[in-house]
């Protein structure tokens, strides 16, 4: 007899907590490709899951931000060291979940690990390569530095299950905002265990939170929220945009629009090198002024 | 009883400034006549008197006006070597310097401000955007934002009332010298002095179109922001405009930053030097009558200084000069407009109505034009209008505090995130609460500083974007695939 294999619950991962929706709600997730297996019940998330991830997010704020650069870059280091000791279970989980071959899934996940890696030695060097010190014409001190903008919603890529996932929420918390994400509504998983590995890697609870269900039925919620400071609207590319950035407009938050031209939109191409975008959309610079006089 | 001393009148001379009987539309480098012949009058403020009829420029002006910009811009502008570009900037604030006086009197006869501040504020800082943003022109390899930053096209650009000529310097400045053309509308209360400056265009033989300016209101702005063929919308203005701006770009790939609202604290701790603390006030809310988005309108005095602060404000402001804003001894002069006038009176009797106690000193107010007495609360609650509300006018509502934490989550209560002040002794309590402070400005020791290399900008819903600095370029950058 053939062992049976141990399945794993997939739940939302709020707060640093692996709660069930709310709703008592679940979908079915399969692989991808041309003969679809059974992989999980996702949770079905809602509304209140939607405010219970804010409430989370705007409670991680402060900590977060007020934590070190250096500490929050030696926690992101943390957690690409955790991603690496789960390489196996993220490469299975994405080829299942992509329809991938094991060598390509292999690809992905690798970057993905050294994406993250590649964020987390940004922490404590964004305010040297973005802030400065002004030579106004009088006698002042006067420096401008970038803070981050709070509580960012972000609408993960619908196709790339872990790196493209990793390329969206590791620029917005470098900085000290914390996320309110939801998953790859047909992809699910891999988000669930990233939550794992955030879990497990000494990033406060609260700063990532992970949401799975129906982008559409999620992301007004999201958009709308006025505890919301900004919105990434990556993964909207089925979703008709416009309405989730006029919603957005509400409250002005910041908006990064789906990659593409026009009303079109599209994902990007996750393997190509990172820049500062991504991080820079949800930073403010705040400029302080010091008289200096004898 | 301290003997009170009279001023002799200072009055400057108009003879400087010749207005029209009326103004077209600067498109292409010409005053055209707007297509409906449709105009509206300006008035000064301080007098009630009609200065000039100025055209209202309708959706097919504006849009003429784009057409006009994309031209200048493909074959002239965006082609031209950046070190050209400064060129023509530093010809412009040349120009600016040697007409200053004339645009200073400009100035005050169409907003209302006090020539004092026309003349030693407005106008040598807006010459000072050009001459900062001139030097870029050829140096945006340099800015920071990659190696390769291009510029967007055609900028449409909506800018207020309240500082009519440095506001344009701010628009104007950085998107030339980024290679962008635009497309502006001042105010509809305070066209003249961006019409005198297209005659500095002129003056300075800027190739046509490059700068164009439309006159009109709320429904010219909106076909700027509406044309398809603009590229970036920089918009200084209301939180309420901001917000229809943001809905009406949504779904476009237009680029926008946004100026909006404020409602700033001024916070004073008892270690502060109460005096220069209270020139500093003075300076944050009553400086060009309170029309200041970032304007100081939320005193929060540390409780154990707080009778101390406003006895010694209250004795400050009984000497504040307000009246003719051409004279030259004036502190306060007129308020822009009639509506705005209205919405001051409004909130403040919403503040005594909410049980505030309102103060302000003996003044005599002119009896023609737009006027509002320099008025203090006190006993102000944060849920009161006057706490939560911009007022837009020369209005201070004081409340008090106990603890550091205190006055910062005060501070911090409200939607608008523009600007905050500090007032201590301690440096490194002024750093700590700098840090905490949710506001892209924060003035210690200090009010209502400007300079082009320092960026200006909002947290919340004070908008989105700066102006001035390295950081002001990238708003009228593409620079993308390389920031």
């Amino acid at each position: 007899m053939p062992r049976l294999e141990v399945r794993k619950t997939y739940k939302l991962y709020i707060g640093g907590k692996f709660p069930r929706s709310e709703s008592g709600r679940s979908y079915e997730v399969t692989s991808s490709g041309r003969s679809p297996k059974f992989l999980a019940n996702a949770a079905q998330g809602s509304r209140k899951d939607i405010r219970d991830a804010v409430v989370a997010a705007r409670g991680a704020v402060k900590g977060w931000s007020g934590a070190t650069a250096y500490n929050r870059g030696q926690v992101l280091y943390r957690v690409g060291e955790v991603l690496e000791g789960r390489r196996d279970q993220f490469i299975a989980e994405v080829a299942a979940s992509e329809g991938l071959t094991k060598p390509q899934a292999t690809r992905l996940v690798d970057a993905a690990i050294d994406r993250w890696v590649w964020y987390a030695g940004w922490p404590d060097k964004l305010a040297q390569v973005l802030g400065n010190l002004n030579p106004v014409a009088g006698p002042y001190f006067d420096i401008s530095a970038p803070e981050p903008t709070g509580v960012v919603g972000v609408l993960a890529p619908q196709d790339s299950s872990l790196l493209g996932l990793v390329s969206v929420i590791a620029p917005a918390i470098v900085s000290g905002n914390t996320v309110v994400v939801v998953a790859s509504e047909d992809r699910p998983l891999p988000a669930i265990s990233l939550g794992e590995v955030l879990a497990t890697s000494d990033v406060p609870g609260g700063v990532v939170n992970i949401v799975t269900g129906r982008t559409a039925e999620l992301a007004p919620w999201l958009a709308s929220h006025a505890d919301v400071n900004a919105l990434d609207l990556t993964g909207a590319t089925e979703l008709p945009w416009a309405e989730l950035e006029a919603s957005a407009a509400e409250t002005l938050k910041r908006v990064v629009r789906p990659a593409g031209d026009g009303s079109g939109a599209e994902e990007p191409d996750w393997l190509a090198t990172p820049d500062l975008s991504r991080m820079h959309a949800f930073l403010e610079t705040k400029t302080v002024w010091h008289p200096k006089g004898m | 009883m301290t003997p009170k001393f009279e001023y002799a009148p200072a009055p400057e001379s108009r003879s400087v400034v010749d207005i029209a009987s009326s103004y077209g539309l600067f498109i292409g480098g010409e005053f055209v006549d707007p297509a409906d012949g449709k105009s509206f009058k300006t008035v000064n403020p301080a007098t009630e008197e009609k200065l000039s009829d100025v055209s209202e420029a309708s959706a097919a002006d504006v849009d003429k006006a784009v057409r006009a910009a994309r031209r200048a811009y493909d074959r002239t502008w965006s082609r031209m070597s950046g070190a050209e570009r400064g060129k023509y900037l530093y010809r412009i604030a040349r120009l600016l310097q040697e007409r200053a006086r004339e645009f200073a009197v400009l100035e005050t006869l169409d907003n209302g401000k006090p020539i004092k501040e026309s003349r030693d504020v407005d106008v040598p800082t807006a010459a000072a955007h050009f001459f900062y943003h001139a030097g870029w022109a050829d140096k945006l390899e340099y800015a920071g934002l990659g190696p390769a930053p291009k510029s967007l096209g055609v900028v449409g650009q909506v800018i207020p009332w309240n500082f009519p000529l440095l506001m344009l310097a701010w628009k104007i400045a950085p998107a030339l010298a980024t290679g962008n053309t635009v497309v502006l509308k001042p105010a509809e209360t305070t066209p003249l002095t961006a019409l005198l400056f297209a005659e500095v265009c002129r003056q300075a033989d800027l190739p046509p179109g490059v700068v164009n300016i439309v006159t009109g209101a709320g429904p010219t702005g909106q076909a700027i922001v509406e044309h398809p063929g603009v590229d970036k919308i920089a918009f200084t203005g209301s939180t309420d405009v901001g917000k229809a701006i943001a809905r009406a770009v949504a779904g476009t790939r237009k680029r926008v930053t946004l100026e909006l609202g404020g409602k700033a604290a001024n916070i004073v701790f008892d270690d502060a030097a109460i005096d220069q603390a209270v020139e500093g006030i003075v300076n944050g809310i009553f400086f060009n009558q309170g029309h200041v988005c970032c304007a100081g309108s939320r005193l929060l005095v540390q409780e154990s200084v707080a009778d101390d602060v406003v006895h010694r404000l209250q004795r400050r402001l009984r000497t504040l000069r307000v009246g003719d804003p051409m004279d030259k001894n004036t502190d306060v002069g007129a308020i822009n407009s009639a509506a705005q006038l209205a919405r001051i009176t409004e909130l403040t009797e919403a503040g005594v109505a909410e049980g505030a106690q309102r103060w302000s000193p003996d003044v005599e107010l002119p009896k023609r034009g737009y006027w509002f007495a320099p008025t203090v609360f006190t006993g102000v609650s944060q849920a009161h209008r006057i706490a939560r509300e911009e007022i837009f006018g020369p209005v201070l509502s004081v409340l008090t505090f106990r603890t550091p934490d205190e006055a910062v989550a005060k501070a911090n209560n409200t939607p608008y995130g523009l600007s905050a002040g500090i007032w201590s002794e301690k440096g490194s309590r002024v750093l700590a609460i700098a840090d905490k402070l949710r506001a892209g400005v924060v003035w210690a020791n200090t009010f209502n500083r400007f300079d082009p290399t320092s960026p200006f900008g909002g947290y919340k819903e004070s908008g989105y974007g700066r102006e001035g600095g390295r950081q002001g370029l990238a708003a009228y950058l593409d620079t993308e695939g390389t920031h």
